[in-house]
C-alpha cells in the first residue's frame, strides 16, 4: 500500500455563511459551514478547503466563530484561505482550530511571509496557493513547457483572477518552496469554472519541480479529469467545487471511479 | 471522574485533538505545568511543534511524566509526541525522554516530504489501542521525521512511504503513534475511544 490520493471539495465562505452550491443540499440550515463539512466529512472527502470571502473589518470574528465550529465537528483536516496576509491572521485561524492556512497574494507581494508564518507554525501548516494562467507568448527566462496548445509559460495571477504579473509560476513554486511553503494548492485560471478537466500540463509542471505535495484545482467536471490530473498530471491531491456541491458526481462515485482506474483513494 | 490532560509545548492549536478525545469519551483538559500533569489519570504529548524547543518546553514536566508512567498512568504521544519518546531525534538537538531504545531520522528518497494525507497501517505487534479496527485502515499523516525502534517488539503498526516505519510503538502503558487520530476520521475516534477505555480502566 502507498500514500493515497486526496479527494478535496471546496466551500466558499462570505461572512460566515457558503455561496456557492447550497441548492442541493437538503440541510437545516442551506450554507451553514459547520452542516455542509460534516455532511463532505461523511461522505468520505480526504480534507476539506474554506476559501473565506469576507470583505468586513469583522472578518476576524466571523471567521473565528465558524472555524471553531468545524474543528469541533469533523475530524479530518481542513485548511482555511483567503486575505492571509500575515502571522496574526494565520494565528487567527490556526488557533481556532484550522489545520492549515493558505496565502496567494499576500505572499507574491512579499514572499518572505512564507518564512515568518512557517517558523510559528511549521511548514506542514502553510499552504502556499498559486494561481497560473497560461500564457502563449515566449519570454526570456521562463520555464516553457510543450503543450497541446504549442509551447507556454505560466504566469502567476493575483487578486483573485484580475491582476497579471509576469511571474513564472514554476519558478515561483520553487521559491515559494525554498522560503518555507508545506503544500501548493495550484488552480487553473484558464480551466477554472469550465467543468472540462484540470490543467494537466500545468499540475505536472509544477509537481516534476517541487519536492512537496501538489493540490490541483480548476475545471473538474467529471470523474475521469481526476484520474488525468493524477496520473498525467502528477497531482497529490485534486480540488473541487461545483462537481460536488451540485451532486453531478457524488464524491463517493468519484472515489470509486479512482479505485477501479487502479489510483489508490481512500476508502 | 478521571482526567486526561494534554500537555501543551506552547505552539499550535490543540483544539482538534481535545475535541475529537471528548468524542472519544475523555474527559480532557490542557495542561502547562508540573501540577497539572501530576493530578492527571493519563497524560497526551500533541504532535505540534518541532523536537528541540518541545523538549525545553518538557524540562520542567520530565520528572512527574516519568513518575506517572512508573505507576501505570497511560501516556499517549502522537507524531512528535512519538518521536520525544526516544532519546535523541536527527531534527534538532536535546533529550527526549527515552521510553523507547532507538533514533528518530529524516524521511529520505525520491519522494514528497513532508509525508502528508492518508496512508495504511498493517499491524505487526498486538496492541489493544487497535482493537476492533482493521489491518490496513487508512489514517491521516503529516511528517518528516519518523523513529526506528532497536527493538522490534514494540512496534504496533508499520506504514509504508518510500521506506516502511514504525506508524505505531507501545511498551505497557505508554503508546506513540506517528498519525494524527484526531484527524483520522473514524478510524482514529476508535482508536482514541480504546485509549479512553484504558483511561477510565
Amino acid at each position: 500500500m502507498t500514500l493515497a490520493k486526496r479527494i478535496i471539495p471546496c466551500l466558499d465562505v462570505d461572512h460566515g455563511k457558503v455561496v456557492k452550491g447550497i441548492n442541493f443540499l437538503q440541510l437545516k440550515c442551506a450554507g451553514d459551514p459547520v452542516e455542509m463539512a460534516k455532511r463532505y466529512s461523511d461522505e468520505g472527502a480526504d480534507e476539506l478547503v474554506f476559501l473565506d470571502i469576507t470583505a468586513s473589518h469583522e472578518k476576524r470574528d466571523i471567521t473565528q466563530q465558524y472555524v471553531e465550529g468545524v474543528a469541533k465537528t469533523i475530524n479530518i483536516p481542513f485548511t482555511v484561505g483567503g486575505g492571509i496576509r500575515n502571522v496574526a491572521d494565520a494565528r487567527n485561524v490556526l488557533c481556532s482550530g484550522a489545520d492549515k492556512v493558505s496565502v496567494n497574494t499576500a505572499a507574491v507581494e512579499r514572499p518572505q511571509v512564507i518564512t515568518e508564518l512557517s517558523d510559528v507554525f511549521g511548514q506542514q501548516c502553510i499552504v502556499v496557493a498559486i494561481d497560473a494562467k497560461r500564457n502563449l507568448y515566449p519570454s526570456e527566462g521562463k520555464i516553457t513547457v510543450q503543450t497541446s496548445e504549442g509551447p507556454v509559460w505560466f504566469e502567476v495571477i493575483t487578486y483573485g483572477g484580475r491582476k497579471t504579473t509576469g511571474i513564472d509560476a514554476v519558478a515561483w513554486a520553487l521559491q515559494a518552496e525554498k522560503l518555507g511553503a508545506g503544500e501548493f494548492l495550484v488552480t487553473s485560471m484558464d480551466k477554472d469554472g469550465t467543468e472540462n478537466g484540470f490543467d494537466v500540463e500545468l499540475t505536472r509542471a509544477i509537481s516534476e519541480h517541487v519536492p512537496i505535495p501538489v493540490i490541483a484545482s480548476g475545471g473538474a467536471g467529471l470523474p475521469q479529469h481526476f484520474v488525468d490530473v493524477f496520473t498525467a498530471g502528477k497531482a497529490d491531491a485534486a480540488l473541487a467545487a461545483s462537481v460536488f456541491h451540485y451532486n453531478k458526481y457524488p464524491l463517493q462515485m468519484v472515489k470509486n471511479y479512482l479505485r477501479k482506474t487502479g489510483v489508490t483513494i481512500r476508502q | 471522574m478521571t482526567k486526561a490532560v494534554i500537555f501543551d509545548y506552547g505552539v499550535g492549536n490543540l483544539l482538534s485533538l481535545k475535541c475529537a478525545l471528548e468524542k472519544a469519551g475523555v474527559n480532557v483538559s490542557i495542561g502547562t505545568s508540573w501540577q497539572d500533569l501530576s493530578e492527571a489519570d493519563a497524560m497526551i504529548l500533541p504532535g505540534v511543534g518541532s523536537f528541540t524547543p518541545a523538549v525545553k518546553k518538557l524540562e520542567c514536566v520530565r520528572e512527574v511524566i516519568h513518575a506517572k508512567v512508573a505507576e501505570g498512568v497511560p501516556l499517549l504521544g502522537i507524531c512528535l509526541g512519538l518521536q520525544l519518546f526516544f532519546e535523541e531525534s536527527a531534527e534538532g538537538s536535546g533529550v527526549g525522554l527515552g521510553f523507547f531504545k532507538g533514533k528518530v531520522i529524516r524521511l529520505q528518497g525520491d519522494l514528497k516530504i513532508p509525508h502528508v494525507g492518508w496512508n495504511t497501517i498493517s499491524f505487526a505487534n498486538s496492541c489493544e489501542l487497535f482493537d476492533g479496527i482493521a489491518d490496513s485502515a487508512y489514517v491521516y499523516f503529516v511528517h518528516s521525521f519518523y523513529s526506528v525502534p532497536t527493538d522490534e517488539g514494540v512496534v504496533c503498526t508499520k506504514t509504508t512511504y518510500g521506506t516502511t516505519f514504525a506508524s505505531a510503538v507501545a511498551d505497557k502503558n505508554v503508546f506513540g503513534l506517528q498519525f494524527h487520530p484526531e484527524k483520522s476520521g473514524d478510524i482514529g475516534l476508535q482508536i482514541l475511544r480504546n485509549f479512553a477505555i484504558m483511561v477510565t480502566r
